[in-house]
């Protein structure tokens, strides 16, 4: 499995997009930590650009890097080699990959500017989010032999989570603002990925005071040792979850 | 040595294979042919796991293969449309394909070099044209030394030379007893090899006999128009059908 992997890292290492991302990611953040002088705000506007940026370049670039390698995904099947161990080899490599880009270009600035316990739950919170993405991606891909339409059904998942989800959040609340509604927000949360990251570093941050009410219901389950455990492993399950589906739907797809 | 049993595979509204229930031993050369769009494709996808039948099972050597994806490594396969990754040189990808299949220690490069792959080695699978990659594939195919070989429209693109040389190949491989299927439109280069027919029409196997059994039934020597003769029958029966609806 490891082999596979180890070809489609070479693949990406070729085409240098990684690169690319990894410089962005080590220019954004050491330009906020050089700009701000409280490295707690930095890394708050920091929190905000990763939480746009990696989902979407998590998602854009395993949808193409899939389709791109439909050819090599092929041929390694006509070869002994189960469509599990083609599956997760590919998405060893690409999430390898991302992740790499990701700590290198977010995780060195925030340990030599910001090294606490907030800049390490970033960087956590990051992993796993370009994880879950990447999973996301390969759910979306499996679905659908049509590129286009592939990468459409990404770019529709990263819109949902990234900007409907807190939009359709909102409005719920806003309808139903005469009842007690901060159970169900922390539930609501659970179901984007994006929106448990935030929470997750926000806590960490000490700014929840400005979330309000919600805000200390949240501080109350979350800001628990369990409460934290749990939100990691909520974001664990959004990487496992799409994955395994993913897994099962290409296991009996025709190729 | 490969059984299909009561497979059938619906792509939406086609039916593109009902209920085929045929077996393959080693030692035969099965010439696999039929009208465009007949299930040729589909059938050897099935065989190598690439199709997953709706029903019906596939064994080989006595085994489902649904289990266990080991028994590919006994399978050598040529596509009828090589594709292979844009952005590696020929060299890499055949390092690459024995790096995955390290285990394998007999190697059978004769079509690598027979082809001249080895001078082409830097060139990337990208620029190839269509007979080089035909070319790799072919090589890629016979590689492993495999006992079974699959060969979807082998000559398709390949100049006289090169096809020649796979004839040829193909001969050899037949009398050390290897498991051969082959399916082509060009009937001519089938002849002089294949020991069995399996003539597929929509999906249906509508003839599995030997060759020679086949000739003395028809009295045609040519597999051409021995099949052209069955061709004529069958849609003349289908006529016949749609002239009694009709009236």
């Amino acid at each position: 499995m490891l082999k596979i992997s180890r070809y489609v890292l070479y693949d990406i290492a070729r085409n240098k997009v990684v690169l690319a991302y990894t410089l962005f990611l080590l220019l954004v953040s050491l330009g906020l930590f050089q700009v701000e002088e409280n490295p707690s705000k930095a890394l708050l506007s920091l929190l905000n650009i990763i939480l746009i940026v990696v989902p979407l370049v998590s998602m854009v670039f395993a949808t193409i890097h899939w389709y791109n390698s439909y050819e090599f995904l092929e041929l390694l099947l006509t070869q002994p080699l189960g469509r599990n161990k083609v599956l997760l080899s590919e998405w060893a490599g690409i999430g390898g990959s991302l992740t790499f880009a990701f700590v290198a270009g977010v995780g060195v600035p925030v340990l030599i500017y910001g090294g606490s316990a907030a800049g390490v739950s970033l960087l956590v919170v990051g992993v796993l989010l370009t994880l879950a993405f990447t999973s996301l991606a390969f759910l979306a891909s499996v679905c659908s032999r049509d590129k286009a339409r592939g990468i459409g059904a990404a770019l529709l998942l990263w819109f949902f989570f990234a900007l409907i989800y807190d939009g359709l959040v909102l409005l719920i609340l806003f309808a139903f603002s005469d009842y007690p509604l901060e159970g169900i927000t922390l539930a609501l949360s659970c179901f984007n990925p994006v929106d448990l990251g935030r929470i997750y570093i926000m806590l960490h941050l000490d700014v929840s005071a400005l979330m309000g009410y919600t805000g200390a219901v949240y501080k109350d389950f979350l800001g628990t040792a369990a409460g934290m455990a749990v939100t990691l492993g909520i974001l664990a399950l959004w990487v496992v979850l799409p994955l395994a589906i993913a897994n099962r739907i290409f296991r009996r797809k025709d190729l | 040595m490969i059984s299909v049993q009561h497979v059938g595979k619906r792509f939406r509204k086609l039916q593109a294979l009902n209920d085929i229930d045929v077996s393959f031993e080693a030692g035969q050369v099965v010439s696999l042919i039929g009208p465009n769009g007949s299930g040729k494709t589909t059938l050897i996808k099935s065989i190598l796991g690439l199709v997953r039948p709706d029903t019906g099972t596939i064994l080989f050597n006595g085994r489902p293969i649904a289990t266990d994806v080991n028994y590919r490594r006994h399978i050598g396969y040529m596509p009828q449309i090589g594709r292979y990754p844009d952005n590696m040189t020929i060299g890499q990808l055949f390092r690459m394909i024995r790096d995955l299949r390290r285990e394998e220690t007999e190697l059978d490069e004769e079509l690598y070099f027979r082809y001249k792959l080895d001078t082409l080695s830097d060139k990337s699978m990208r620029s190839l044209s269509g007979g080089t990659r035909q070319k790799v594939s072919a090589a890629l195919a016979f590689l492993f030394n495999p006992p079974v070989l699959i060969l979807d429209e082998p000559t398709a693109g390949l100049d006289p030379v090169a096809s020649g040389v796979l004839q040829e190949k193909i001969i050899r491989e037949k009398n050390k007893g290897k498991l051969i299927v082959i399916t082509s439109h060009v009937l001519t280069d089938l002849e002089e090899v294949t020991t069995h027919v399996l003539y597929l029409q929509d999906g249906r196997v509508q003839l599995h006999e030997t060759w020679e059994a086949l000739r003395k039934r028809t009295g045609e020597h040519k597999l051409g128009r021995a099949i052209a003769r069955l061709m004529e029958e069958g849609t003349a029966k289908h006529e016949f059908l749609y002239l009694k609806i009709a009236n």
